[in-house]
C-alpha cells in the first residue's frame, strides 16, 4: 500500500512517501506565509520523487499545527500519535520521544507497538520550544547553524534563572555584558531550555530509549545539554525532522 | 450513531428560574426592608438565615463565573480590576466580583447592589482578602471565620470548637450589626435543608455512575450551582429531590446525556466557563464527562460506605437525631462542612488523588482531563501530584491550561489539539453525523 504522510509544522512542511512499510522519499518546504501552496509543491516533489504518479497514492494523512488544512488529505492524526508511530517504526526500542518544534515541545512515552502512553506538551510558553533557541542566537548574534557548536567548546555551567524567553533574552544582554564568552552563554541558554523541557518530560517519566526528533534535534549543543541533563544518552535518528510525517503516513497505512 | 435515546431534562427550566430568582432577590432585598449580604460559596450560609426570612446573600465564585460566561463583560471586569494595579494572576473570580463592584454594574442589570456586610469564611488566600476588600470598597461590616483545622480525617474535638466559637461569635456578631434578634429555630430549619441538599446532591451525582449517564458535567455546572448559591434554602433541597427522582427515572429508562456515550471522563477543578464548548467538542469522539470531584464534592457531601465505596454521606436526621438547640445545630455544620471533600486537598494532595480514583473506579471511567486552572490556586493546589498519582495508577490523564474567569487565558486551538491527542490514545477518533 502506497501512502504519504504531511507534517504541517509551524515552520516547516515535510512529506514522506510510504510503500509497504519502506520510505520511498522525503521532501521539505518552507512553509512560509503560504503553507498551502507549499504543502502542495511538497507533496508533488515527494511523489515525483518515489517515481509514483498522484493516483497511486491510496491515502494521505497529515499532521502537525496545520493538519487540518493539508491538501490531498483523507484525515489527520496528532503530532503526538504521529510521533510515537514514526519513532518506534525507525527505531523501535525507543519508549520516550522528545519532539521538539518551532513553537512547541512535547514528550510521549510510547508502547512497542507505537501507541502513547502519556503525554505532555509545554504549556504557552515558548521558553520549551524551538523558536527561543533562534531567538537567543539573535540575541548574541551567532548564526543558527553555529549556536549549537559553540556550545560544545564550553564546559562552564551558568545557570539562567529566567523563566520566559524574553527575559532569558535581557539575561543573555547582561551576560554579554559581562564580557562572558559566547560559548558559555550558549552553553547556558541550552542547559536553560534542555532543563525546562526535562521537567516536562519528568511528568510522563523517562524510560529508556529516549529519543529526539523535530528540528531541534540538528542543534548538538541541545542534544548535549539534554542529554546531561536527563542522565541518559538520547537517540538521534535519521531524518528526525520527517519523524512526524513518517508517523502520519504509517498510521494511513494503519487505517486503510 | 445514536446507541441510547436522549432528552432534555425535565427540570431544566426550573433549574433556571431559581438561578435568576437568586440573584433578583438579592437585588430586590432593600425594597421589603430585607437584608443583603455577601460572602464566599463557602461560608456557613446556613447561620445569617437565623436573622429573619428576608435574608439574601450572593455567593461571590458563582457570581464571578456568571461574569465570566459574558465575555465582553468579564473583559470590562477584569480591566477595571486591573486597572486599580491588582496583578493578574489573582482568583479570576475575585476579579470578576471586583471589576463588577468597581464598575458598579450587576451582571443581572442594574447597579452592582451594595451589601449590608460581608459574612465569609477562610479557607484559601484570596477567601478572606476578597471580602475584606469589598468591605472596605463599600464601608461596611465584615465578619470570617477561620476553619484551618487541618483535613476532615484529622478532626478532634479541639478543632471542632474553634470553628464551633467563632460561628457563636459571628451570631452575636450579626445580632449586634443588625440590630435583629436572633431566631434558633431559623438556624435549624436551615442547618436541615443544608444537610438534605448537600446529601442529596451525592444522592445524584451517584445516579451518574450509570451507563449511559444520565447528565453530562456541563449540565451538572447548571444544576450544582443552586448548591453554591443558597445550599441552606428549602428551595434548593427541594429542588435536588425532584431533580434526583427525574434521574432516577432516566436511569432506568436508558435516558442518555449522550446518546453515542462510549467513553468516560471525569474533569477536575472549575471549567473555563467561557469555553464550555469544551465539553461538546469531546461528545464529537463520544466521550462523556460525568463529573469530578468538584462537581461532586464542592457541594456533595460524601462517606465511605462499609463496603468501601463512596456514597452520600447520612445526614444526622437520617441517623434519627434531631436538632434542637444551637449549639447542636451549629456542631453539626461546622462537622458536616469540615468533611466536604472538595477542600480536603488544601491540606494534601494524596488525600484528592484517593478520592479522584475512587470515582475512576466506581463510575467506571476512561480517562481524567484535569484543567490546570491559573485562576484558582485554591482548587488547583497539588494538581500536579494529583496528574502523577492517576498516571501512576494506570489511568490515561490529560492536562490543559486555561483560566475559569479570564478568558484571554485560555487558548482555545491549543487545547482542542490537545483533545484530539488525548482521544487518540484512548483510540477515539471523531464520528461523523
Ligand atoms: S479557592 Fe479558588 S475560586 Fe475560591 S477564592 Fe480561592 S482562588 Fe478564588
Amino acid at each position: 500500500m502506497i501512502t504519504v504522510g504531511i507534517d504541517m509544522g509551524a515552520k516547516n512542511i515535510k512529506v514522506v512517501v510510504l510503500k509497504d512499510r519502506e520510505v520511498l522519499a522525503r521532501s521539505q518546504e518552507m512553509a512560509g506565509f503560504e503553507p498551502l501552496e507549499a504543502a502542495e509543491r511538497a507533496y508533488k516533489r515527494a511523489v515525483e520523487k518515489a517515481g509514483l504518479t498522484e493516483e497511486q497514492v491510496e491515502a494521505v494523512y497529515a499532521t502537525g499545527a496545520g493538519r487540518k488544512s493539508a491538501p490531498h488529505t483523507n484525515d489527520s492524526v496528532t503530532e503526538v500519535s504521529a510521533a510515537a508511530k514514526g519513532i518506534v517504526f525507525s527505531n523501535p526500542s525507543v519508549r520516550t520521544v522528545i519532539d521538539i518544534g518551532a513553537e512547541e515541545g512535547r514528550a510521549v512515552k510510547c508502547t512497542e507497538q507505537g501507541k502513547v502512553e502519556d503525554f505532555a506538551i509545554n504549556e504557552k510558553c515558548a521558553a520549551g520550544a524551538g523558536s527561543f533557541t533562534e531567538a537567543m542566537a539573535r540575541a548574541l548574534d551567532v548564526p543558527l547553524a553555529e549556536f549549537g557548536q559553540l556550545s560544545l567548546q564550553s564546559s562552564k555551567s551558568i545557570p539562567m534563572n529566567a523563566q520566559c524567553a524574553v527575559f532569558a533574552e535581557s539575561e543573555v544582554v547582561s551576560l554579554v555584558h559581562a564580557k562572558t564568552p559566547k560559548e558559555d552563554i550558549s552553553r547556558a541558554v541550552h542547559d536553560a531550555i534542555a532543563s525546562r523541557i526535562i521537567s516536562m518530560i519528568r511528568r510522563v517519566g523517562i524510560n529508556n530509549d529516549v529519543a529526539l526528533v523535530g528540528g531541534v534535534s540538528y542543534n548538538p549543543g541541545f542534544v548535549d545539554s539534554l542529554g546531561r541533563g536527563l542522565e541518559t544518552a538520547v537517540i538521534v535518528p535519521d531524518n528526525a525532522e520527517y519523524v512526524g510525517a513518517l508517523g502520519a503516513a504509517i498510521v494511513a497505512a494503519e487505517r486503510n | 450513531m445514536a446507541e441510547y435515546k436522549t432528552e432534555p431534562l425535565k427540570c431544566w427550566k426550573k433549574a433556571k428560574e431559581l438561578r435568576l430568582k437568586y440573584y433578583k432577590d438579592y437585588q430586590d432585598a432593600h425594597k421589603t426592608g430585607g437584608i443583603r449580604w455577601t460572602g464566599g460559596a463557602w461560608a456557613f450560609d446556613a447561620i445569617p438565615a437565623g436573622l429573619g426570612r428576608d435574608v439574601y446573600n450572593i455567593t461571590g465564585e458563582p457570581y464571578g463565573a456568571s461574569i465570566a460566561f459574558n465575555k465582553p463583560f468579564s473583559t470590562e471586569c477584569l480591566e477595571a480590576t486591573e486597572a486599580r494595579g491588582w496583578a493578574r494572576d489573582l482568583c479570576s473570580y475575585m476579579r470578576n466580583y471586583w471589576g463588577s463592584m468597581y464598575l458598579d454594574k450587576y451582571a443581572f442589570g442594574g447597579e452592582y447592589p451594595k451589601p449590608d456586610f460581608c459574612y465569609q469564611d477562610h479557607i484559601c488566600c484570596s477567601h478572606a482578602k476578597w471580602y475584606q476588600h469589598v468591605a472596605e470598597y463599600k464601608n461596611i461590616p465584615y465578619f470570617c471565620i477561620d476553619v484551618s483545622v487541618g483535613p476532615y480525617n484529622e478532626l478532634d474535638e479541639n478543632r471542632l470548637m474553634y470553628v464551633v466559637n467563632q460561628m457563636h461569635e459571628a451570631i452575636e456578631w450579626l445580632e449586634k450589626t443588625t440590630g435583629r434578634t436572633y431566631q434558633d429555630e431559623l438556624l435549624i430549619e436551615a442547618v436541615e435543608n443544608e444537610l438534605r441538599s448537600t446529601s442529596v446532591w451525592a444522592e445524584i451525582s451517584c445516579l451518574n455512575m450509570a451507563k449511559p449517564a444520565p447528565l453530562d458535567e456541563k449540565s451538572m455546572y447548571s444544576l450544582y450551582v443552586h448548591g453554591t448559591l443558597s445550599k441552606h434554602s428549602k428551595e434548593v433541597a427541594d429542588f435536588y429531590e425532584e431533580l434526583r427522582d427525574e434521574l432516577k427515572y432516566r436511569v432506568d429508562n436508558q435516558i442518555a446525556a449522550l446518546p453515542n456515550e462510549r467513553c468516560r471522563l471525569m474533569s477536575d477543578t472549575q471549567p473555563p466557563w467561557g469555553f464550555l464548548k469544551v465539553f461538546r467538542y469531546l461528545e464529537k469522539f463520544g466521550a462523556i464527562s460525568i463529573g469530578s470531584l468538584y462537581t461532586f464534592g464542592l457541594i456533595g457531601l460524601w462517606e465511605t460506605k462499609p463496603d468501601g465505596t463512596w456514597g452520600p454521606k447520612t445526614t444526622p436526621m437520617q441517623k434519627g437525631e434531631k436538632i434542637t438547640t444551637r449549639d447542636q445545630a451549629l456542631r453539626i455544620l461546622a462537622d458536616w462542612n469540615l468533611a466536604k471533600p472538595e477542600w480536603q486537598h488544601f491540606y494534601d494532595p494524596d488525600l484528592k488523588t484517593k478520592m479522584m480514583l475512587q470515582i475512576v473506579k466506581q463510575w467506571k471511567l476512561d480517562g481524567v482531563m484535569l484543567h490546570l486552572n491559573r485562576g484558582c490556586e485554591g482548587l488547583s493546589c497539588g494538581i500536579m501530584e494529583n496528574r502523577l498519582g492517576i498516571a501512576e495508577a494506570g489511568v490515561p490523564v490529560m492536562t490543559f491550561e486555561g483560566n475559569m474567569g479570564d478568558e484571554r487565558e485560555f487558548d482555545e486551538k491549543r487545547v482542542m489539539g490537545r483533545i484530539d491527542s488525548f482521544m487518540e490514545t484512548l483510540d477515539l477518533q471523531m464520528q461523523t453525523a
